[in-house]
């Protein structure tokens, strides 16, 4: 004796959140009763274990019946097969789009191919994370990269228009697209200790300031890559430490800006050269893709490194990096004002997010 | 006479792909009316083609326009190999053909394949230009409006109803046809699909017919089922009652009516003494073994009653003791009973039949109520031979409904309300039922019309009666003018019993009714009809169900026939004993609504009886139940027995405060001829044998068997305790019924939530009888159980109109379909008295909402919420709280929020409560309610953004706190889905899910094309499920119905309420957007 067949079909179609996320996170049906048994929703209806599972599962279909649409978040708006409150199909797309920060941490930067794809048992073992969500994750990932690609106009506004995401949500999705086309290295044992919050943060820096779209909306392939020419221009910045005069003289500037004002002057002026000689050297390779991709590497090698290990608070760092970047103006011979500027800036707001332990 | 079709194909959205090398389709639209065929430009690689075609033309006679659907093919233009089909979309347009319903069909509608399902959508443009007033011309009847709802509807008014219009058409079923061996399955349901459609407009062109001859401009009640023969054919047919509508140019509350309570008679209380009838039902016809069988029954102990307004008192065909007329009501009685004989005489050899297949009545319309009438016949099926003469089928009907009749008639009745027809087939075996509530009717409708009597007369039938009734109405208002009457209130009215006190046609208790003191009312009544609207309840009603299911032999034609036919009876016995102990557990004395459903198997038989108990203030109190031991003498067995009786009598206390059931406790004295004991109770009506008191029933008992059969009932009637012990009470904040509404729930909140569920059980081993019970009781209580569960988010609310529908598809599975609507209520207003009902004052609006405002935002603040939209959402959705109360079922997570509330509300109710009892009146015994559940969750929806207008769908005839300012006509549509990949589309259950959410997504298309904005009245006729999971294939029939409608909120129509608006307004005007 058993139930053959068990369907519920509302007018308005039902979808309780709670359920919803269970299945998102790539519960198994019985798995998922579970979960809400110990949650004592069954105290609180009168229900049985038995209606939880018929509920459970008839929800479960239901959200499959809805998942091609929501690979198509604008199809669901004017789809006729499922009656859903907007603020519902709302809900629906932005928990599907959510991901796990620590799912995304193990692929950030990697080249969303199929080999990443096949690795990702390894991830759910890693993280705790059911291989279904790993691969929903994964397959958004994708999918969004791959609209938003051949797209032209801002990153964010494209996604954000395209897959209805709140708009954190499309920040962070644009990140993902843009450390995925970059292939930023973020998996290294150094920078374990950042956050997919931090790195978003970067690229929303990088994207806002170091594309092509930064300084025109209208371009092709604007948001997505770095601006070829300003990297170009990057090494012109290679002077600041080729020229002995001038290193000396940016040195002297800095430290009698900071004279007095920092616990670690000394460190700081110890070890000036060889931090600078870190940033502008990273800043001369970024034409090189190669480099691009160990962009963050280098800047926890070459500059959060040496300061932590002598103890710089980020107070220090800030300080630091303003006296830095402003005193460079003030050399005779340094030209070029507008590039270091938008290098700096960048460098300095990434630095000082990522200065943490 | 001629008319016009045109058809524009504007565009299409969401193809599929049909070719894999481009990823993209070429289409072009066939479009297909009677014989003739357009076709579009081919729309090369796009799946969203925007073809904006010139406007086909087809000049086709009217009887056509009524027939045939405008069928529109989707196709890909392929250059080498023949074209494929993506889909296609039936149009019905017998909407256009009516002035008064829709003009135009413009909208995006699936378009269907039988295979696939849904393949995107295509916008089209259908209009229809009549050339001339086609009511003269009787091949056609284009014009006459056909509703399914079974009562007026809300925007007419009933100018004269003239009676029961019936019709049925056959033809061979093209899945049966040879050529279906050499065909694809698609080609084969396809030929169904356009075959059923044609069927069913040439059925309802032929009702309309026959209602233009009646004089009538319009079908009430229109039910129209199909018969799935298998080999023998296909037979459509269709009732209804023909009436003659005026349209209300003037505002009338769309809401239900409230109970009148203007009555002096109220005020008088009733007592509740324990006095308690044995009412045992009578089956009368034993089933003969013939080819054609027929085994008829009606189950009168219950049910009757009338009712005794001014104006009809003479209707009594007794005289009554204590009044003054007495002798001249009995001399009275004479002359009509000749009179109504001669009219069924008359009646009879015409072949028509006073029978209303509506459930709900103008005020006045209902005078008595009798009791249940129902005929069943057993059939073995033969091929159709000749699908234009379908006698057979017609002179089966004909015999069911003439039995039916003398039902009514035995029952002093000459009508028969709430009347309905159904089938069951099994192989070639067909079981054809027909039940409806004996009734008299006031002639009032039949006379009022602008029509001149004559002009009736000669027409119909009907009207001798009404003439009838009208001398008895004009002696009966002699003897009111000579004061020997008084106006009684029709809150009791209908109860009053019909027929002869001294000659009940079966055993019941009668007493004085409680309301009025004057008449004599049963102990119990049953009927199929919706509670009337003015009915004297007292507390709430809940839906009842006996179930039942009995093995019986695999056989073969004539043999299997009578193995069923002799079954019958005791099953028909058994679902009634069910459903009168069932009934007194709860405490209540009334059944409305009644649908037995029999279904029929190779090795079993299904009983499904469904009602609304409710507590009728005008009846007796029901008496509990006694269990009685066949052997005192054993004390286990004793203490056994009284542990039962204490379960029982503590469930009945229970169910007494649940439905907060407390008449007044006068004890008063009881006049009336069979004066029973006031202790009397029923008995558990199983050991039969030793209940002398219970004579009647034994003659369907099973003679010879006594012996042992005594042990055997032991046991069965402790089970059938335990069976009523275990029946699932609903949990706190539901209520549920199979009416259409609650009675002591007025305030309804607009969230409505339609639904369809299905389940499908397989027994694996061979069961016996009993075990089967339980497995299908606990089918039935584990559906109702899982619908309260997924429905928690409303709560407080009611499900309405519960309809359950069992089949057995094959051996050894049981199918139960429900399709329902949940709809919330706001639990304050409960308290009070019902009358002031919608019109609340706007302070009390206003503190509601302030109380709804601080819980909403208290979710808010609760529900740590990832989306940062949400509070600003919740803010929103407090603001049309405020204002509109347009709000749509919420799903938000309600398993967080509930715990919390349901604290505050326990606080709520508690100090409500101490309120409550000073407003409560004679009339409604307000108790406190014990649950504190909060009125729902609603959640608000901003329908600017969709794109796809919301279209409502309920199976009421009215939808809460909203007008019904249109009719656009009937939704009436057949779907087959078949599947050659069952287990990649998530097995049977994936299969039929996706099939309903898909049949709801058509008839919603279909009815914002037409420019609505909600179904009502709703059904869903047909589910007929069948699996071959070996071969991963399943197929699937649904038939449904409804009447499409625009609606507007109340709210939107009083200009009181400022506030924002906007969400409200997009409801109703979002849908005749697309």
């Amino acid at each position: 004796m058993s139930v053959e067949l068990d369907v519920f079909v509302g007018n308005t179609t039902i979808m309780d959140k709670e359920v919803y996320q269970l299945w998102l996170n790539g519960y198994t049906v019985n798995d998922a009763v579970k979960v809400r048994i110990e949650g004592g929703v069954m105290e609180e209806c009168e229900a049985s274990a038995e209606v939880l599972l018929s509920d459970t599962m008839d929800q479960y279909r239901t959200f499959q019946m809805c998942e091609r649409l929501l690979h198509h978040p604008a199809k669901l708006a004017n789809q006729l097969l499922f009656q859903i409150p907007p603020d519902r199909q709302a809900m629906l797309i932005e928990r599907y789009y959510a991901f796990d920060d620590s799912f995304v941490r193990e692929v950030l930067g990697k080249k969303l191919s199929k080999g990443t794809k096949k690795d990702l048992d390894d991830v759910s073992l890693k993280t705790g994370i059911t291989l279904k969500s790993c691969r929903r994750q994964f397959d958004n990932f994708k999918r969004v990269f791959k609209v938003v690609e051949e797209l032209k106009g801002p990153l964010v506004e494209n996604i954000r228009q395209h897959f209805l995401l709140p708009d954190q949500l499309a920040r962070d999705y644009a990140a993902i697209v843009f450390f995925a086309n970059n292939r930023f290295e973020t998996g290294k044992k150094k920078l374990l200790y950042l956050t997919f919050q931090d790195f978003a943060f970067c690229a929303g820096q990088l994207i806002n300031n170091w594309t092509v779209g930064a300084v025109d909306n209208m371009m092709e392939d604007m948001d997505v890559d770095l601006d070829k020419e300003f990297l170009q221009d990057l090494k012109d910045l290679k002077i600041l430490i080729t020229d002995k005069d001038l290193l000396d003289q940016h040195k002297s500037l800095v430290c009698t800006a900071l004279r007095g004002k920092t616990n670690v002057f000394n460190e700081m002026e110890a070890n000036f050269k060889n931090l600078s000689r870190g940033l502008v050297n990273i800043a001369a390779k970024l034409i090189n893709a190669k480099d691009v991709r160990d962009f963050f590497i280098d800047l926890v090698e070459k500059f959060i490194e040496p300061c932590r290990s002598d103890k710089w608070t980020s107070i220090d760092v800030n300080l630091y990096l303003t006296h830095y970047t402003n005193s460079a103006h003030i050399l005779d011979t340094f030209k070029y004002y507008a590039v270091w500027t938008r290098y700096m800036g960048v460098i300095k707001s990434c630095i000082l997010r990522m200065y943490h332990d | 006479m001629p008319g016009k079709l045109k058809a524009k194909i504007v565009a299409g959205r969401h193809l599929p792909i049909m070719d894999r090398a481009s990823d993209l389709t070429d289409a072009f639209v066939e479009v297909k009316f009677g014989n003739t065929t357009f076709k579009t430009d081919v729309y090369p690689k796009s799946l969203n083609p925007q073809w904006n075609s010139e406007w086909f033309k087809f000049e086709v006679d009217d009887e056509d326009l009524q027939d045939e659907p405008l069928q529109i093919t989707v196709l890909d233009h392929d250059t080498y190999s023949a074209n494929d089909a993506i889909g296609k979309v039936y149009i019905d347009i017998d909407p256009l053909l009516c002035s008064e319903a829709a003009t135009v069909i413009s909208g995006w509608l699936p378009i269907y394949d039988t295979i696939h399902g849904i393949r995107g959508e295509i916008n089209v443009l259908v209009k229809v230009d009549l050339f001339n007033d086609l009511n003269r011309f009787r091949q056609s009847s284009c014009g006459v409006k056909f509703f399914c709802t079974t009562s007026i509807p809300r925007c007419y008014r009933a100018v004269m109803v003239h009676g029961f219009v019936e019709e049925l058409v056959v033809n061979e079923d093209p899945e049966y046809q040879w050529i279906d061996r050499i065909r694809t399955p698609r080609a084969s349901n396809e030929a169904r699909q356009r075959l059923i459609f044609l069927m069913s407009g040439e059925l309802q062109r032929k009702i309309g017919l026959k209602v233009l001859e009646m004089g009538g401009n319009a079908v009430v009640g229109y039910l129209q089922c199909f018969d799935l023969e298998g080999e023998s054919g296909l037979v459509v047919r269709a009732i209804g009652t023909a009436c003659t509508l005026e349209k209300i140019s003037s505002t009338l509350p769309a809401t239900a009516t409230h109970p009148s309570n203007s009555s002096p008679s109220k005020d008088m209380k009733e007592p509740g003494f324990g006095e308690e009838a044995p009412g045992v039902p009578l089956s009368s016809g034993p089933p003969t073994p013939l080819r054609a069988q027929t085994f008829s029954s009606f189950s009168p102990s219950k049910s009757y009653s009338r009712q005794s307004s001014s104006s009809d008192t003479e209707l009594s065909l007794t005289p009554k003791t204590g009044m003054g007329s007495g002798g001249s009501a009995g001399k009275e009685a004479g002359p009509l009973k000749a009179l109504l004989r001669q009219q069924t005489q008359s009646a009879l050899e015409q072949r028509e039949y006073p029978f209303f297949p509506l459930t709900a009545f103008p005020p006045g319309f209902l005078l008595h109520v009798g009791g249940v009438v129902s005929a069943r016949s057993v059939k073995l099926l033969d091929r159709i031979h000749n699908p234009d003469e379908p006698e057979t089928r017609d002179a089966w009907w004909e015999e069911i409904r003439q039995e039916i009749k003398s039902h009514a008639k035995a029952l002093g009745c000459q009508a028969v309300v709430g009347y309905s027809e159904s089938t069951s087939i099994c192989e070639e075996v067909c079981i054809l039922s027909a039940s409806g509530t004996a009734a008299i009717l006031s002639s009032r409708f039949m006379q009022d019309g602008p029509l001149d009597t004559e002009h009736r007369l000669s027409r119909q039938p009907l009207c001798v009666f009404s003439t009838g009734s009208e001398r008895v109405e004009g002696d009966m208002g002699s003897s009111a003018s000579l004061g020997f009457e008084e106006v009684v209130s029709p809150g009791c009215g209908f109860c009053h019993i019909p027929y002869d006190e001294l000659n009940i046609p079966f055993p019941a208790q009668l007493t004085y009714c409680y309301c009025c003191r004057r008449y004599k009312v049963p102990d119990v009544l049953f009927t199929t009809i919706d509670l009337p609207t003015e009915a004297n309840v007292t507390g709430k009603g809940c839906l009842i169900q006996a179930r039942l299911c009995r093995t019986k032999k695999k056989a073969q034609g004539e043999g299997n026939a009578t193995v069923i036919s002799n079954l019958l009876p005791f099953l028909e016995y058994e679902l009634h004993t069910q459903l009168m102990n069932k009934l007194k557990l709860r405490g209540m004395n009334a059944l409305f609504g009644l649908r037995i459903q029999i279904s029929i198997g190779e090795t079993m038989l299904l009983g499904l009886a469904s009602a609304t108990g409710v507590y009728l203030t005008a009846l007796p109190s029901p008496g509990g139940i006694q269990i009685a031991g066949k052997t005192p003498s054993d004390i286990t067995y004793e203490q056994h027995i009284s542990n039962m009786q204490k379960k029982i009598n503590d469930t009945i206390a229970k169910n007494k405060e649940l439905y907060e059931i407390n008449p007044p406790e006068v004890v008063e004295e009881i006049i009336g001829s069979p004066i029973p004991e006031p202790r009397q109770r029923s008995r558990l009506f199983r050991s039969q044998s030793e209940s002398s008191d219970e004579v009647s029933e034994l003659d369907l008992s099973h003679g010879k068997k006594d012996a042992f059969v005594l042990e055997i009932d032991d046991t069965d009637a402790v089970e059938d305790i335990h069976a009523l012990l275990t029946d699932f009470p609903t949990p706190a904040g539901f209520y549920s019924c199979n009416t259409e509404i609650m009675p002591g729930i007025q305030n309804w909140t607009s969230a409505i939530q339609m639904f369809t569920s299905v389940r499908v059980f397989r027994l694996n081993a061979s069961l016996t009888s009993q075990g089967l019970n339980k497995i299908f009781s606990d089918l039935c209580e584990n559906l109702l159980k899982s619908l309260y569960f997924k429905l928690r988010s409303m709560v407080p609310c009611c499900l309405c109109h519960l309809n359950f529908t069992v089949a057995i598809p094959e051996d050894e599975l049981i199918q139960v379909a429900v399709t329902a609507v949940a709809m919330s209520f706001d639990k304050e207003q409960l308290l009070e008295n019902g009358k002031q009902s919608g019109e609340k004052t706007l302070i009390k609006a206003i503190t509601e909402n302030d109380e709804q405002l601080q819980f909403n935002l208290e979710l808010n603040a609760e529900t740590p919420s990832p989306n940062p939209l949400s509070s600003p959402k919740g803010l929103s959705e407090v603001g049309s709280h405020l204002s509109a109360r347009a709000l749509s079922v919420d799903y938000s997570s309600f398993a967080d929020r509930c715990s919390s509330w349901i604290e505050q509300l326990k606080l709520k109710a508690h100090t409500i409560r101490r309120g409550s009892v000073k407003t409560t009146s004679s009339m409604e015994k307000a108790s406190p309610l014990p649950e504190g559940r909060s009125r729902s969750l609603r959640s608000n929806r901003s329908y600017s953004g969709s794109s796809v207008a919301v279209v409502k769908m309920t199976p009421l005839s009215f939808i809460p706190g909203a007008k019904i300012i249109k009719y656009l006509g009937i939704i009436n549509m057949f779907f087959i889905r078949e599947t050659t990949s069952l287990r990649e589309e998530g097995g049977v259950s994936g299969f039929l899910h996706t099939f309903i959410a898909e049949v709801f997504a058509m008839v919603r298309a279909h009815v914002a094309a037409l420019g609505g904005n909600a179904v009502v009245s709703y059904s869903m006729k047909e589910c007929v499920f069948m699996e071959n999971p070996n071969k991963n294939q399943a197929q699937c029939l649904i038939n449904v119905s409804g009447d499409a409608v625009i609606f507007v909120r109340e709210s939107e129509l009083e200009s009181t309420s400022v506030q924002t608006q906007s969400a409200t307004t997009h409801t109703s005007n979002g849908a005749e957007g697309t």
